[in-house]
């Protein structure tokens, strides 16, 4: 049984992979919030 | 040529962090989950002839109403067609010819636009977009499984999210598109729809790049598989040929059909159900269905990250049990005019409703083992395509029969919410009967 060494993935790699699809979520995420915030105004 | 899609080119190497696979999932879930947003072209789509209204010669809602409907068919087609190629193939193969799909189905609608052709859109959109869903939807769940054996619920739960957040990026997107695209002679659908195309087809590319399948004998670093047997958590495999003939398959089957019609139903009537019952305005009605949208998204990792400490099983008897009591609870939200209560009940409705589909590769796994939980799934997503008819239907119809039966508009749905939680009854049953798959259908290994 091989355990894998996970540290050996650089963290630039993670941080430009959740990078890509973090920035697009958060952007979507702020703009359905605005939206929402209509149900208080 | 295509060399590198291959499973055995796929998998990873003694120094991969798992933690890469996630956002590649994303990427394409991100991607395809743009159907829920399908909707901001209804009205410019009524509109590509007349321009600032609708011509006698311009398409109608309708004949548009097919487009998604095509499309959640051939999810549930393809799905049920292609899972075994998918779980072989390895999922690089199948993201790839998932992108190619998906985006290849924005430009051939956008030729249907240019043309003011619907076939072309419903080829495009309806049914090569819906073989992409498919494949897209199924390729990263197997692969996810497998690299986070300790919290299968979780990851599945963060790609499945995904397909609940590519709305909130694909909405307003295509609505700034559509302003860059149009002016006083052209509405700018076409357009919008090659952009998006080519923008999901980088995306999804790069989530074909970076996903990797574990090697064989991998596991996670300190981690060992419990040594004490769980009753509902199998180490054994099933064929997918042979999962589909067991009670176990069926009933998870009628356990997600019958989650998803409630869910679907209200999801796809909340602007006109706020509006009719408390009298708010568009921008509130749409306020409401944004935090819905929210909901469904957050459910989907809330509820399959508990699933894993809590069990499968009892996270849909959670949705069932709470889901019966919310659903018989909205109509009295119109009776006392609470938009507050209103919005609540919706609200946790509503990831439930994510949360059902996030949660139900976990369950096959838990139920068939990992070695063919993706065609499994794939199968299961009948279930969807169903529901994503039998949903929209009973609350369209129901609604109108009350209508005309003389029920005031603010009262047509509390019949369809009663109803809703009559299925849910189904569920819950067909969730208790869920027991062990008998040895007899597990592989020789």
């Amino acid at each position: 049984m091989s355990a894998t060494n996970e540290g050996k993935t650089s963290g630039l790699h993670l941080l430009l992979a959740w990078g890509f699809v973090g920035i697009p979520l958060v952007w979507g995420l702020i703009q359905t919030i605005e939206k929402a915030m209509k149900i208080f105004v | 040529m295509f060399g590198f899609l291959a499973r055995e080119r796929t998998v990873a190497g003694p120094g991969f962090n798992r933690w890469l696979v996630p956002p590649a999932a994303l990427c394409i879930h991100l991607c395809i989950g743009q159907a829920y947003a399908l909707s901001v072209f209804n009205l410019p789509m009524t509109k590509l002839i007349g321009i600032t209204e609708s011509a006698p010669e311009d398409w109608l809602l309708t004949q548009l109403g097919w487009i998604f409907s095509l499309a959640i068919v051939f999810l549930g087609l393809s799905a049920a067609l292609f899972g075994r190629w998918v779980e072989e193939g390895g999922p690089r193969r199948a993201m790839f010819a998932a992108a190619l799909c998906w985006s290849g189905g924005f430009l051939v609608s956008a030729l249907g636009m240019q043309l003011h052709n619907i076939w072309l859109v419903y080829l495009g959109y309806g049914v090569l977009g819906g073989i992409g869903l498919g494949l897209g939807y199924i390729s990263p769940v197997s692969t996810l499984i497998k690299w986070f054996p300790d919290r299968p619920g979780m990851a599945t739960g963060m790609a499945i999210m995904g397909f609940g957040g590519g709305a909130f990026i694909a909405s307003p997107l295509s609505v700034s598109l559509m302003d860059i695209f149009s002016s006083s002679t052209h509405i700018g659908v076409a357009e919008t729809f090659v952009c998006l195309g080519l923008i999901y087809l980088v995306f999804m590319m790069a989530g074909a790049a970076i996903v990797r399948v574990p090697a064989e004998d991998w596991k996670p670093t300190g981690w060992q598989p419990s040594s004490q047997p769980k009753k509902l958590m199998t180490t054994a495999n099933v064929h997918v040929n042979e999962a589909w003939k067991t009670p176990q398959f069926w009933c998870i089957w009628v356990v997600l059909c019958m989650n998803v019609t409630a869910g679907i139903g209200v999801l796809g009537q909340a602007s006109a159900m706020s509006q009719e019952m408390f009298g708010v305005t568009a921008a509130v009605a749409g306020g409401i269905v944004g935090f819905m949208s929210l909901s469904n998204m957050l459910g989907r990792f809330f509820w399959a990250s508990l699933s894993d400490w809590i069990g499968r099983k009892n996270t849909y008897f959670c949705f069932f049990i709470l889901g019966i009591g919310l659903y018989s609870l909205v109509p009295h939200t119109g009776s006392l005019g609470s938009v507050g209560l209103f919005v609540i009940c919706t609200a946790v409705i509503m990831t439930m409703y994510g949360g059902g589909f996030a949660t139900v590769p976990a369950y096959l796994k838990d139920m068939f083992g990992t070695k063919y939980v993706g065609a499994i799934h794939g199968r299961l997503l009948t279930a969807w395509a169903v529901a994503g008819v039998l949903g929209p239907v009973l609350v369209n119809y129901i609604r109108q029969y009350q209508i005309d039966s003389g029920i005031p508009k603010a009262q047509a749905y509390n019949t369809t919410m009663y109803i809703m939680a009559g299925l849910l009854v189904i569920g819950l049953i067909a969730n208790s009967l869920i027991k062990a798959v008998d040895s007899r259908h597990h592989l020789a290994e």
